[in-house]
């Protein structure tokens, strides 16, 4: 009987069976950031422990610091974020932990950074203090976000008490039309499964479309997992996942070794799994949300459901829109392109295709937030920036900006904000009355030439 | 923080009546923007505790004859609401070492038995007559006895309710993963050696 990568990685990280019947489960690679951390370390503190492995655990600040070059200059304008960057800095430093840091240029969104500078690898097990820690899934690690305790935990032993996961196999045959991204297909897949299908699960994504996909479209899938209550999302690793990693700075010295063993980690062919769904690829279409759960989406030609349970009836009275409605044609007021989710440099050249020789609608306000430094940097080279500049987006410094609200980038008062994050919770982008309508980058630079969700494929002539 | 076994807690009491007291309510969201738990203390009840100006409105745990409780009395489904570690490690922060309460949310009692703040359950009578004693005599001291599920106030005894795995946590000391997950770091180290990676 085969094996899943799931239970392979849980086995070969399974330290032993706690006295409370939990798994001690070995953390292979561990990522901290400014807000669920620092009460960790304070923790440690007061209890005189010291950090047993300080070289697998890697920082970046993202949360709270500000994407404006002015507002970046320390010390931070907001005394809360100064201090919890100030806090970052010291625990770093005093524990001998690597810190990517502004000022080193490694500096970005904790899911961004570590797959870009290689410390996200397949085969292991990646913990963090943030619940989109799924993302590094997409490299065949079962990754998964982690509270303040098991943060001082890890911190602690490298370990955590933790029960395994079901696994459950979500596959998506066939290939998708023009015009439809990761973005559309991880929508879809919560639409069907819902924001709690997949509590207890771990999903591992596959089938022709996840094979054909590019790894910055894998995250984007694997990111979202937790959207639909699975904690981890994974992928197995394959030639793109090796190409991707290769030549990068913590990638492996030994490289024939660690393909050796990231092939040996795959799922096998007769893997038993708990559960198994199947979507088709050719029925995804582009992807927007009307609600304040990422459920509630639908496909671009469709309309809003008819209300069917409490949370619905909630989400029509918060967004104001009503069943029978198109989101085709629903005005926005802000288009934010960023985050973990969509953040990354093939984002910014699809978006930016599109951008290019056309102009931002009167009235709205649009945002492109690379994801890290090295998206900035790599966008920057290609030209990108200045065709979003041109177009009237601003441009700006990395960091998690509008996704949500700890930093100066918020919505204000009934803002409709077309987002291509993966949250449309209830004031998640600032305003308490905010709403926040999750779509693709191409859809998101649709929104905002025209001002309004509309199929960005009519728009931009794309497939026909 | 201690990560010895608890077999009772002794303390005075405060009674904080009501029933569905949410962990906003507990500690509002605003005070998530934090780098250390520690100050969470000061901020527990707040919305409830102070008005605008930061002025006291006289809540239970400031009336003078409460200060420096340390066991919370209070209602049904105590804790419910957002799963945010704040809230318990607010109470911890504020001094206090156990809640007397109907019911309790699941995520919230969880949280609260890893920090070692015991959760007992009393039955709506035990917690009126409770309740009534200690605001009557709000000087003495109470025993929660954890290992015997038993109250004792003012001479007399009261039973209460521990979940058995919670009890059997505190009374061994292992309410706490951290002390066992230390326990088990010689094997952790060996079993770092057959990893097949490393990042030095
Ligand atoms: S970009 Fe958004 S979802 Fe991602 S880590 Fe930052 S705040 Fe969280």
């Amino acid at each position: 009987m085969g094996k899943s990568l799931f239970q392979k990685v849980w086995d070969a990280h399974t330290v032993r069976v706690l006295p409370n019947g939990q798994t001690q489960l070995f953390i292979g690679m561990h990522l901290i950031h400014e807000v669920t951390s620092p009460q960790a370390f304070a923790m440690l503190r007061e209890l005189n422990i010291k950090v047993a492995f300080p070289e697998r655990t890697f920082a970046t600040v993202d949360h709270i610091i500000p994407t404006e070059g002015d507002a970046r200059k320390r010390p931070l304008a907001d005394p809360m974020a100064e201090e919890m960057f100030q806090a970052i800095e010291r625990n770093t430093k005093e524990n001998g932990i690597t810190f990517f840091n502004p000022e080193t240029e490694r500096q970005g969104v904790v899911h961004i950074v570590g797959p870009e500078q290689g410390v996200t690898q397949p085969g292991t097990t990646i913990a963090c203090g943030d619940s989109h820690t799924a993302t590094h899934g997409a490299f065949g690690a079962i990754a998964f976000g982690i509270g303040t305790s098991q943060v001082r935990d890890v911190l602690a032993t490298q370990t955590m008490s933790i029960a395994p996961f079901k696994v459950r196999k979500v596959e998506i045959t066939g290939k998708l039309n023009e015009g439809v991204y990761a973005k559309d297909v991880i929508l879809y897949i919560i639409s069907k499964l819902g924001v709690n299908g997949g509590i207890g699960y771990a999903y591992e994504f596959c089938g022709d479309v996840i094979k054909n996909m590019s790894m910055e479209g894998r995250m984007t899938v694997c990111n979202m997992a937790i959207e639909g209550g699975a904690r981890v999302g994974y992928i197995n690793p394959d030639e793109t996942t090796y190409a991707y990693l290769k030549g990068k700075p913590y990638a492996p010295k030994d490289w024939d070794k660690a393909v050796a063993y990231w092939n040996s980690m795959k799922s096998d062919a007769d893997a038993v799994y708990d559960d198994v769904v199947t979507f088709k690829g050719e029925d995804i279409e582009p992807m927007v949300t009307w609600g304040i759960t990422p459920e509630q989406a639908i496909g671009i030609s469709q309309s809003i459901p008819a209300v069917s349970n409490e949370v619905m009836a909630e989400a029509l009275e918060y967004t104001g829109f009503a069943a029978g409605d198109k989101m085709d044609g629903k005005k926005v007021d802000v288009v934010f392109i960023g985050s973990c989710t969509n953040g990354r440099i093939e984002d910014f050249r699809e978006a930016a295709k599109y951008a290019k020789g056309r102009k931002v609608a009167a009235g709205v306000r649009a945002l492109a937030v690379p994801g890290s430094y090295n998206v900035k940097k790599q966008a920057e080279a290609e030209g990108l920036d200045k065709i979003f500049i041109e177009a009237g987006f601003e441009w700006r410094e990395p960091g998690c900006s509008m996704c949500l609200a700890m930093n100066p980038d918020k919505l204000v008062g009934r803002q409709i904000s077309a987002s291509t994050s993966n949250r449309n919770f209830k004031g998640r982008q600032g305003s308490s009355t905010g709403r926040t309508l999750l779509v693709s980058p191409v859809m998101a630079v649709a929104a905002a030439v025209t001002g309004t969700i509309t199929d960005a494929r009519k728009v931009f002539g794309i497939g026909g | 923080m201690s990560l010895g076994p608890i077999k009772q807690v002794i303390g005075r009491a405060v009674p904080v009546p009501g029933d569905d007291i949410d962990t906003d309510r507990i500690i509002p969201a605003r005070f998530l923007k934090c780098v250390v738990f520690d100050e969470l203390g000061g901020q527990l009840f707040y919305d409830v505790r102070f008005d605008s100006e930061g002025k006291s409105i006289g809540h239970p745990i400031d009336k003078p004859q409460f200060v420096g409780a340390s066991i919370i009395i209070s209602g049904d489904n105590f804790g419910c609401g957002s799963s945010r570690e704040h809230a318990p490690q607010a109470i911890k922060r504020a001094g206090f070492n156990a809640v007397i309460a109907g019911s309790y949310a699941e995520i919230f009692f969880g949280n609260c038995t890893t920090l070692g703040i015991v959760c007992a359950v009393a039955e709506k009578a035990v917690r009126d007559e409770l309740m009534k004693a200690v605001e009557a005599n709000p000087a003495a001291e109470m025993v929660l006895d954890v290992e015997g599920s038993k109250v004792k106030f003012n001479g007399k005894e009261y039973a209460v309710d521990i979940k058995p795995n919670a009890k059997k946590a505190f009374v061994e000391g292992s309410y706490d993963s951290l002390a066992e997950l230390l326990n088990g770091l010689p094997q952790v180290r060996e079993l770092e050696k057959t990893l097949k990676y490393s990042f030095v």
